[in-house]
Protein backbone atom coordinates (compact mmCIF):
# COMPACT_ATOMS: atom_id res chain seq x y z
CA UNK A 1 0.00 0.00 0.00
CA UNK A 2 1.60 3.36 -0.86
CA UNK A 3 1.57 5.97 1.83
CA UNK A 4 2.16 9.01 -1.03
CA UNK A 5 -0.77 11.61 -1.48
CA UNK A 6 -2.51 11.56 -5.15
CA UNK A 7 -0.92 14.37 -5.83
CA UNK A 8 2.42 13.31 -5.27
CA UNK A 9 1.99 10.23 -7.45
CA UNK A 10 1.29 12.26 -10.42
CA UNK A 11 3.99 14.87 -9.78
CA UNK A 12 6.90 13.50 -12.98
CA UNK A 13 5.01 10.59 -14.47
CA UNK A 14 3.74 12.96 -17.25
CA UNK A 15 0.62 10.25 -17.97
CA UNK A 16 -3.24 12.10 -17.63
CA UNK A 17 -4.41 8.63 -19.23
CA UNK A 18 -5.45 10.73 -22.24
CA UNK A 19 -2.34 8.37 -24.85
CA UNK A 20 -4.85 5.63 -26.22
CA UNK A 21 -7.57 8.52 -26.66
CA UNK A 22 -4.83 9.91 -28.72
CA UNK A 23 -3.49 6.91 -30.38
CA UNK A 24 -6.77 6.05 -31.55
CA UNK A 25 -8.13 8.68 -32.79
CA UNK A 26 -5.14 9.21 -35.20
CA UNK A 27 -5.60 5.57 -36.15
CA UNK A 28 -9.28 5.58 -36.81
CA UNK A 29 -9.52 8.98 -38.67
CA UNK A 30 -6.48 7.61 -40.80
CA UNK A 31 -8.49 4.47 -41.56
CA UNK A 32 -11.58 6.76 -42.37
CA UNK A 33 -8.99 8.62 -44.58
CA UNK A 34 -7.83 6.51 -46.51
CA UNK A 35 -11.26 6.04 -48.67
CA UNK A 36 -12.05 9.47 -48.49
CA UNK A 37 -8.50 10.43 -49.98
CA UNK A 38 -9.01 8.17 -52.76
CA UNK A 39 -12.76 9.67 -53.69
CA UNK A 40 -11.56 13.27 -53.11
CA UNK A 41 -7.98 12.60 -55.46
CA UNK A 42 -9.99 11.50 -58.44
CA UNK A 43 -12.75 14.29 -57.68
CA UNK A 44 -9.89 16.78 -58.15
CA UNK A 45 -8.64 15.03 -61.35
CA UNK A 46 -12.08 15.64 -62.68
CA UNK A 47 -12.70 18.96 -61.11
CA UNK A 48 -10.03 20.61 -63.17
CA UNK A 49 -11.05 23.07 -65.08
CA UNK A 50 -14.00 23.45 -63.65
CA UNK A 51 -15.59 27.09 -63.67
CA UNK A 52 -17.78 28.40 -60.55
CA UNK A 53 -21.45 26.47 -62.08
CA UNK A 54 -19.61 23.08 -62.31
CA UNK A 55 -18.36 22.70 -59.05
CA UNK A 56 -21.19 23.96 -57.29
CA UNK A 57 -23.39 22.16 -59.07
CA UNK A 58 -20.98 19.26 -58.54
CA UNK A 59 -20.97 19.77 -54.83
CA UNK A 60 -24.33 19.78 -54.37
CA UNK A 61 -25.21 16.15 -54.99
CA UNK A 62 -25.83 15.36 -51.27
CA UNK A 63 -23.99 12.10 -50.71
CA UNK A 64 -20.98 14.20 -52.47
CA UNK A 65 -21.65 16.98 -49.71
CA UNK A 66 -22.15 14.77 -47.22
CA UNK A 67 -18.68 12.77 -47.87
CA UNK A 68 -16.70 16.37 -48.32
CA UNK A 69 -18.18 16.96 -44.75
CA UNK A 70 -16.53 13.65 -43.07
CA UNK A 71 -13.39 14.39 -45.39
CA UNK A 72 -13.50 17.52 -43.52
CA UNK A 73 -13.74 16.53 -40.21
CA UNK A 74 -11.36 13.42 -40.54
CA UNK A 75 -8.68 15.70 -41.74
CA UNK A 76 -8.70 18.52 -39.89
CA UNK A 77 -9.18 16.28 -36.28
CA UNK A 78 -6.29 14.10 -37.72
CA UNK A 79 -4.40 17.33 -38.50
CA UNK A 80 -5.07 18.65 -35.11
CA UNK A 81 -3.41 15.49 -33.44
CA UNK A 82 -0.25 15.01 -35.99
CA UNK A 83 0.56 18.76 -35.32
CA UNK A 84 0.54 18.88 -32.09
CA UNK A 85 2.79 15.25 -31.61
CA UNK A 86 4.87 17.40 -33.84
CA UNK A 87 4.87 20.45 -31.69
CA UNK A 88 5.01 18.04 -28.34
CA UNK A 89 8.27 16.69 -29.82
CA UNK A 90 10.12 19.39 -31.21
CA UNK A 91 9.19 22.82 -28.82
CA UNK A 92 10.69 22.36 -25.86
CA UNK A 93 10.03 26.17 -24.42
CA UNK A 94 7.53 26.07 -22.11
CA UNK A 95 5.48 29.57 -23.05
CA UNK A 96 5.87 28.69 -27.09
CA UNK A 97 5.12 24.77 -26.46
CA UNK A 98 1.81 25.50 -24.94
CA UNK A 99 1.45 28.68 -26.99
CA UNK A 100 1.67 26.50 -30.39
CA UNK A 101 -0.52 23.90 -28.68
CA UNK A 102 -3.46 26.20 -28.29
CA UNK A 103 -2.93 27.85 -31.75
CA UNK A 104 -2.75 24.43 -33.16
CA UNK A 105 -6.29 23.32 -31.70
CA UNK A 106 -7.98 26.99 -32.73
CA UNK A 107 -6.30 26.64 -36.13
CA UNK A 108 -7.91 23.79 -37.21
CA UNK A 109 -10.96 24.00 -35.67
CA UNK A 110 -11.70 27.48 -37.40
CA UNK A 111 -10.22 25.60 -41.19
CA UNK A 112 -12.36 22.95 -40.30
CA UNK A 113 -15.65 25.09 -39.43
CA UNK A 114 -14.81 27.54 -42.22
CA UNK A 115 -14.32 24.68 -44.86
CA UNK A 116 -17.63 22.81 -43.43
CA UNK A 117 -20.02 25.75 -43.65
CA UNK A 118 -19.15 26.48 -46.97
CA UNK A 119 -19.43 22.83 -48.46
CA UNK A 120 -23.22 23.37 -46.57
CA UNK A 121 -24.09 26.82 -48.37
CA UNK A 122 -22.92 26.30 -51.55
CA UNK A 123 -24.68 22.63 -51.08
CA UNK A 124 -27.74 24.49 -50.33
CA UNK A 125 -27.78 26.49 -53.13
CA UNK A 126 -25.09 29.74 -52.32
CA UNK B 1 14.85 19.71 -8.06
CA UNK B 2 17.32 20.36 -10.74
CA UNK B 3 16.96 18.90 -14.48
CA UNK B 4 20.56 16.68 -14.64
CA UNK B 5 21.77 17.51 -17.85
CA UNK B 6 22.56 13.77 -19.37
CA UNK B 7 23.70 12.96 -22.46
CA UNK B 8 21.15 11.82 -25.08
CA UNK B 9 20.79 9.38 -27.61
CA UNK B 10 20.22 9.36 -30.37
CA UNK B 11 22.52 12.00 -32.16
CA UNK B 12 20.83 11.77 -35.64
CA UNK B 13 24.27 13.74 -37.12
CA UNK B 14 26.24 10.77 -36.80
CA UNK B 15 23.98 8.37 -37.78
CA UNK B 16 24.46 7.60 -41.72
CA UNK B 17 20.58 8.07 -43.44
CA UNK B 18 18.84 4.74 -43.93
CA UNK B 19 15.90 4.31 -45.49
CA UNK B 20 13.58 3.64 -43.10
CA UNK B 21 14.93 6.67 -41.08
CA UNK B 22 14.00 9.20 -44.04
CA UNK B 23 11.07 7.77 -44.57
CA UNK B 24 10.29 8.18 -41.09
CA UNK B 25 11.17 11.84 -41.36
CA UNK B 26 9.34 12.34 -44.36
CA UNK B 27 5.99 11.34 -43.01
CA UNK B 28 6.14 14.20 -40.60
CA UNK B 29 7.71 16.59 -43.27
CA UNK B 30 4.97 15.87 -45.36
CA UNK B 31 2.46 15.86 -42.43
CA UNK B 32 3.64 19.51 -41.40
CA UNK B 33 3.37 20.10 -45.60
CA UNK B 34 0.03 18.81 -45.91
CA UNK B 35 -0.98 21.03 -42.90
CA UNK B 36 -0.25 24.08 -45.46
CA UNK B 37 -2.08 22.69 -47.74
CA UNK B 38 -5.22 22.48 -46.05
CA UNK B 39 -5.00 26.00 -46.07
CA UNK B 40 -5.62 26.28 -49.59
CA UNK B 41 -8.47 23.56 -49.87
CA UNK B 42 -10.35 25.67 -47.36
CA UNK B 43 -9.86 29.03 -48.89
CA UNK B 44 -10.99 26.69 -51.97
CA UNK B 45 -14.28 26.31 -50.62
CA UNK B 46 -14.87 28.89 -48.67
CA UNK B 47 -14.15 30.91 -51.85
CA UNK B 48 -16.97 29.12 -53.82
CA UNK B 49 -19.05 29.95 -50.64
CA UNK B 50 -18.42 33.50 -51.13
CA UNK B 51 -19.59 33.52 -54.76
CA UNK B 52 -18.46 33.68 -58.41
CA UNK B 53 -15.57 36.63 -58.62
CA UNK B 54 -14.19 34.95 -55.35
CA UNK B 55 -14.03 31.32 -56.92
CA UNK B 56 -12.35 32.99 -60.00
CA UNK B 57 -9.58 34.51 -57.67
CA UNK B 58 -9.02 31.23 -55.91
CA UNK B 59 -8.56 28.82 -59.01
CA UNK B 60 -6.58 31.65 -61.04
CA UNK B 61 -3.86 31.77 -58.14
CA UNK B 62 -4.06 27.85 -57.90
CA UNK B 63 -3.41 27.75 -62.09
CA UNK B 64 -0.73 30.27 -62.05
CA UNK B 65 2.80 28.81 -61.97
CA UNK B 66 3.13 29.64 -58.12
CA UNK B 67 -0.46 27.54 -57.08
CA UNK B 68 0.84 24.95 -59.43
CA UNK B 69 3.94 24.14 -57.76
CA UNK B 70 2.14 24.60 -54.05
CA UNK B 71 -0.20 21.71 -55.65
CA UNK B 72 2.23 19.58 -57.06
CA UNK B 73 4.05 19.45 -53.81
CA UNK B 74 0.75 19.18 -51.97
CA UNK B 75 -0.23 16.36 -54.44
CA UNK B 76 3.01 14.55 -53.74
CA UNK B 77 2.82 14.77 -49.78
CA UNK B 78 -0.65 13.67 -49.82
CA UNK B 79 0.17 9.91 -51.94
CA UNK B 80 2.99 10.02 -49.65
CA UNK B 81 1.65 10.89 -46.63
CA UNK B 82 -1.21 7.70 -47.57
CA UNK B 83 0.98 5.27 -48.52
CA UNK B 84 2.76 5.25 -45.71
CA UNK B 85 0.02 6.08 -43.18
CA UNK B 86 -1.65 2.07 -44.38
CA UNK B 87 2.07 1.20 -44.03
CA UNK B 88 2.08 2.58 -40.37
CA UNK B 89 -1.42 0.82 -40.29
CA UNK B 90 0.18 -2.39 -40.52
CA UNK B 91 2.72 -1.86 -38.39
CA UNK B 92 0.09 -0.91 -35.50
CA UNK B 93 -1.77 -4.41 -36.78
CA UNK B 94 1.86 -5.88 -35.84
CA UNK B 95 2.47 -6.67 -39.65
CA UNK B 96 5.64 -6.12 -41.49
CA UNK B 97 8.81 -5.61 -38.97
CA UNK B 98 10.99 -7.66 -40.22
CA UNK B 99 13.60 -5.98 -41.96
CA UNK B 100 13.27 -7.20 -45.38
CA UNK B 101 9.64 -5.96 -45.10
CA UNK B 102 10.16 -2.71 -43.68
CA UNK B 103 12.48 -1.97 -47.19
CA UNK B 104 10.35 -3.98 -49.24
CA UNK B 105 7.15 -1.72 -48.05
CA UNK B 106 9.43 1.58 -48.10
CA UNK B 107 10.35 1.20 -51.07
CA UNK B 108 6.81 0.48 -52.41
CA UNK B 109 5.40 3.27 -51.14
CA UNK B 110 8.53 5.21 -52.84
CA UNK B 111 7.32 3.53 -55.74
CA UNK B 112 3.66 3.94 -55.78
CA UNK B 113 3.66 7.86 -53.91
CA UNK B 114 5.96 9.04 -56.86
CA UNK B 115 3.32 6.98 -59.54
CA UNK B 116 -0.03 8.45 -57.99
CA UNK B 117 1.71 11.62 -58.49
CA UNK B 118 2.68 11.54 -61.71
CA UNK B 119 -0.50 9.46 -63.08
CA UNK B 120 -2.74 12.29 -61.15
CA UNK B 121 -1.30 15.25 -63.03
CA UNK B 122 -1.22 13.55 -66.37
CA UNK B 123 -4.53 12.39 -65.88
CA UNK B 124 -5.38 16.25 -64.53
CA UNK B 125 -3.87 17.76 -67.62
CA UNK B 126 -5.20 15.44 -69.99
CA UNK B 127 -8.74 16.57 -68.58
CA UNK B 128 -8.76 20.03 -68.18
CA UNK B 129 -5.26 21.28 -68.72
CA UNK B 130 -6.02 24.78 -67.30
CA UNK B 131 -7.61 24.84 -63.45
Amino acid sequence: MSHRTPTGRVHGLGSAQHGVDHWWGQRLTALALIPLLIWFCISLVSLVGADYATFTAWLSAPARAVTMLLLIFATFYHMKLGLQVVIEDYVHSRVWNITLLVMNGFACVLLGTASAFSVIKVALGG
Amino acid sequence: MAQVERPLSPHLQVYKPQLTSVLSILHRITGIGLGIGTVLLAWWLVSAAYGPDHFEAARSFIGAWFGRLLLFGFTFSLFYHLCNGIRHLFWDAGWGFQLKTAYASGWLVVIASIGLTIVSWFAGYANGGVL
